[in-house]
């Protein structure tokens, strides 16, 4: 086949790119390698506008075994073990295929934790839609969540990993463009960790597991443009998962690395054969050749190109040392598993494919892995559609306000997602969904691992470096909030067309602001994943960068949020904070009371904000805290509601400071701040003043009832029921049109 | 005591049921594959939660055919104890050691939350170690655990007092609330929720190990000697 400037074209590839390519090899590529070049240098597995700047981000730490460049980061969680983890995104697959699309997402990031010999014990997801009620797309928004939360469902429980927590969203911008973004975490002794590599000449290289068909073909580069109308079509682009089959590819997986044959393995994910092989061999210094002759097909007539790039689900690629295939082969026959030798390692470097024989693409390994384009794009001012000006604030009656940001989709509760999802099952969640954080409790170990995500696409749509750096402090401050020190991260960096300035602006601002403060909180990032072209007919999402952080604990029952006594104090661990008309433009109130935005996020002083989880930690640790609840969307106000929603059925009394409008003084989102209910408030006291932060006291919990009055005052005063079940059953009911 | 904890390709709950005889209850577990034929000298077999062969057909369906269930209902027609968790009792109904069937939830959507369980009867090796309308508090994590079966066979049930336990809040629309029921004998126990997800203080209760101490209770009187 001829390779026309069109041809190129409809691989996403430039004149430029092409131009490369042709200088790297000598020739014109076949059209089987114009393919696998399109799908290697796509953004989605190149990074090509996004690595020059993701090296600001630090990734070290003493705890650091291995930062970003394999299938997942891994962290030293002592006493000889490690755990693996990495969030990633399905976006455009969600979008097309709401149900395959997010069950296949949570496959594949599955299949990157256990490939490297982890066992996964948890996953969570972090999810945008549009609105639920939007005139126009409000029943697709509806279908999309039913889909999206359906298949992460099917995919995770059968398979058997719970999905512990997470995080939804609305916004008008993710109408025609939802965020999926899947975390998981794994564990394993530190001696047993797994890297993609081909390594020794001559050893076999074995393909086990789900037949490749022609599903998934392009996948990578759809990722890596935006939606038009003609999208939908792209269907045929989503694969399809089988949950079962990866359960047995896990347990066969985990059982052949025991045989101490496997020398290196990758998952075939995004752009699959073509990555795996050449990913394999760059990181081994090595080449691979396969024969495609031998890997098991679902159809007859498959071409080279679609063998290649099929995105086909629940495949691996092994190197076995050479002589002791038998021993591997025997484990995938126990788990009924096709396994197949389908090439050798060989030390020329070049990634050689045959057919039949013949060679049907040969390109030099490392350069098609990593000498990718690299772009670096203009970026000059970030894109902001809101005003710096506050509009006139309504008159709205605090206990109205409160009742309203409660049963909104953003703040209520999301029970009718999480109670879809298996959270139970491995019985090590101590703390499932609907707190701070998730916390997982290591069998083996005396340690629990806790776990969050957290992303405000709002605050950033505001100011991408303020609103990165914040996502950072409340995903720190949640697992605090448990008693947990947070100790690595790993990102998903949700953005629209990189090749507008104003757009690559928000990328470059909220990586600069997500590296300041990751390294100033310690939590190094080991992994992660970019999406950019986010949008769909020229409209971009908000610059969305969600942070997935782990924190380590000593395995005890977890501090929930919810009161469980009448009577205790209640404290507000970093005080009362401070707020502005211009800071009180990003916070729900602002969205849900006022239906606008404006201004700028809250402000973060990241130096208190350090000092209030460490004082919380300890207050927690100590054992002091009966609840434990940082205060994030919807304020001060809504924290306290949601710490009475617990089974006690506890409310509270409390009494505001002053000095602050009064909707400031209950909504404003400030950072820093922790609700702690105690019955030794003098100790509280006396740990947050060593820590240097406020802690005053600011009422005592109480039955059945929630009162908060300023100056004698009552600006709220109602039973607890009364506010639970709007919040409790919003979703539902928002989710019936 | 010795437990045998099947293995079927895609069963998921299986360690977590092993640890909990192993580990909360200190007991002997071991693990029996699928593929085999022969169960050895286990005391008892449980057959846990999870997806059996991926139960894309109908849940359990496959599973009733494999080797091991041979040999699982030779050790029930002996008066061995069998407890069916969740996956574990769709296969048992559907091997027809239990009667009814288990059909998709009333809401259609899998549900994982704790509930509340009152037990029928003590008179069970499964439920004596609790006391006949004591509450439980367990998980469930089903999509197909809605209990039907006709009226005669309900009717038959409850004369023969073989409903072990039922929902205090149905959650999936079963029959008379039934979450749990016994076979003739009163050696096979089937039940939708999860007992070995609550058999570890720290996951939020140990009300599932009254179920596990009952069956050590009945090995113990059934055979004082080897305990």
């Amino acid at each position: 086949m001829t390779i026309t400037p069109e041809l190129i074209a409809t691989h996403q590839l430039s004149q430029e790119e092409y131009d490369k390519i042709v200088a790297l090899l000598g020739r014109e590529p076949s059209y089987t390698e114009l393919g696998i070049f399109s799908v290697m240098w796509s953004e989605h597995c190149s990074y090509k506008s996004s690595r020059l700047h993701l090296k600001k981000l630090p990734t070290e730490s003493p705890r650091v075994v291995q930062g970003p460049g394999e299938n997942a980061g891994i962290i030293d969680i002592g006493d000889g073990w490690a755990i693996a983890f990495k969030i990633e995104s399905h976006n455009h697959p969600s979008f097309i295929e709401p149900f395959q699309g997010a069950a296949t997402g949570v496959g594949g990031i599955l299949r990157d934790i256990f490939t490297m010999g982890a066992r996964p014990i948890a996953v969570m997801d972090s999810l945008r839609f549009g609105p639920l009620d939007d005139p126009q797309s409000g029943a697709r928004n509806r279908r999309i969540v039913e889909g999206v939360v359906a298949g992460i469902a099917h995919y995770g429980n059968c398979f058997g990993v719970p999905t512990v927590g997470g995080e939804c969203l609305f916004e008008p911008c993710y109408n025609g463009n939802p965020l999926v973004n899947v975390f998981a975490l794994g564990v394993f002794k530190k001696d047993d960790i797994f890297l993609a590599r081909a390594r020794g000449i001559g050893n076999p290289v074995v393909y086990v597991g789900a037949k490749t068909g022609k599903d998934g073909i392009h996948g990578a580069s759809m990722a890596s443009a935006e939606f038009t109308e003609e999208s939908k079509q792209k269907r045929p682009n989503v694969q399809v998962g089988d949950p079962f089959m990866e359960k047995l590819l896990l347990e066969a997986c985990l059982e052949a690395m025991q045989t101490g044959a496997v020398v290196g393995i990758q998952d075939m994910g995004a752009a699959g054969l073509t990555c795996s092989t050449c990913e394999m061999g760059s990181r081994g210094g090595t080449g691979i050749e396969i024969e495609l002759d031998r890997v098991p097909q679902r159809e007859t007539g498959m071409t080279p190109y679609e063998i290649m790039l099929s995105e086909s689900q629940e495949r691996m690629l092994l190197v076995v040392e050479k002589g002791r295939e038998d021993e591997v082969f025997k484990v995938f026959r126990k788990w009924g598993l096709d396994a197949v030798t389908i090439g050798t390692v060989t030390g020329d470097g070049l990634m050689r494919v045959r057919e039949h024989g013949r060679v049907v693409a040969e390109i030099p390994s490392r350069e098609l892995a990593d000498e990718a384009p690299l772009y670096d794009r203009p970026h000059g001012i970030p894109r902001r559609e809101a005003p710096m000006e506050a509009p006139p604030l309504p008159e709205v009656a605090p206990q109205d306000a409160l009742a309203m940001l409660l049963a909104s989709p953003d703040v209520c509760s999301k029970r009718w997602i999480y109670e879809q999802y298996d959270y139970t099952v491995r019985t090590n969640t101590t703390q499932g969904p609907g707190g701070d954080a998730a916390v997982v409790r290591i069998k083996e170990t005396g340690t629990s691992v806790a776990m969050a995500l957290d992303g405000n696409g709002r605050y950033c749509s505001l100011d991408p470096r303020e609103g990165a750096k914040l996502a950072v402090a409340e995903c720190c401050r949640n697992l605090s909030a448990v008693g947990a020190e947070p100790v690595a991260a790993t990102n998903c960096l949700n953005f629209g067309n990189p090749e507008r300035p104003e757009i690559m602006a928000q990328l470059v601002e909220a990586i600069e602001g997500m590296g300041e403060a990751c390294k100033f909180f310690g939590t190094p990032i080991t992994g992660g994943n970019v999406s950019l072209y986010n949008e769909t007919l020229g409209e971009p999402i908000f610059p969305t960068p969600v942070l997935g952080i782990v924190g380590l604990m000593k395995t005890k029952a977890p501090v929930t949020v919810d009161f469980k006594n009448p009577g205790r104090k209640i404290v507000l661990v970093g005080g009362f904070g401070d707020c502005d008309e211009t800071r009180f433009g990003g916070t729900q109130y602002a969205k849900t009371i006022v239906r606008q935005a404006w201004g700028l996020p809250p402000a973060l002083d990241m130096d208190y904000e350090k000092r209030v989880q460490e004082a919380v930690r300890e207050i927690v640790n100590e054992g002091l805290a009966e609840s434990s609840h940082d205060v994030s969307d919807g304020g001060l106000a809504v924290a306290l509601a949601e710490c009475s929603f617990g089974p006690a059925g506890v409310g509270a009394s409390v009494e505001l400071a002053g000095g602050m409008r009064p909707e400031f003084a209950l909504f404003h989102e400030g950072p820093s701040r922790v609700l702690v209910s105690t019955q030794n408030a003098e100790r509280v006291a006396e740990i947050a003043a060593r820590h240097g932060v406020e802690a005053p006291v600011i009422g005592e919990t109480a039955a059945s009832r929630l009162t908060v009055r300023e100056s004698g005052e009552a600006l709220i005063d109602c039973e607890v029921y009364a506010l639970r079940t709007g919040w409790d059953q919003a979703l539902e009911r928002a989710l019936r049109g | 005591m010795k437990f045998g904890v099947v293995v079927f390709p895609g069963s998921n709950c299986d360690h977590d049921a092993f640890y909990a005889v192993s580990q909360n209850l200190g007991q002997k577990a071991e693990f029996l594959w699928h593929d085999s034929a022969r169960i050895g000298d286990v005391d008892a077999v449980i057959l846990p939660g999870g997806f059996s062969y991926g139960d894309y057909l109908r849940c359990g369906a496959i599973a009733k055919f494999s080797p091991v269930m041979a040999a699982v209902k030779e050790f029930a027609a002996a008066g061995g104890l069998v407890l069916g968790i969740c996956n574990g009792f769709q296969i048992l109904v559907e091997s027809g050691l239990l009667p009814g069937a288990l059909i998709r939830n009333r809401g259609l959507k899998f549900i994982c939350r704790p509930v509340k369980l009152r037990v029928e009867t003590a008179d069970s090796p499964f439920t004596s170690a609790a006391c006949k309308g004591q509450t439980l508090t367990v998980p469930i994590a089903h999509g197909e655990g809605c209990y039907i079966a006709d009226e005669r066979t309900l009717d038959q049930l409850e004369a023969e007092d073989r409903v072990a336990f039922r929902y205090v809040e149905n959650p999936n629309g079963s029959l008379r609330d039934i979450a749990g029921i016994l076979n003739e004998g009163r050696n096979v126990l089937g039940m939708m929720p999860h007992p070995e997800r609550a058999a570890d203080p720290l996951m939020g209760s140990t009300d599932g190990l009254r179920v596990f101490e009952s069956m050590l209770q009945a090995f113990a009187v059934e055979t004082p000697a080897r305990l």
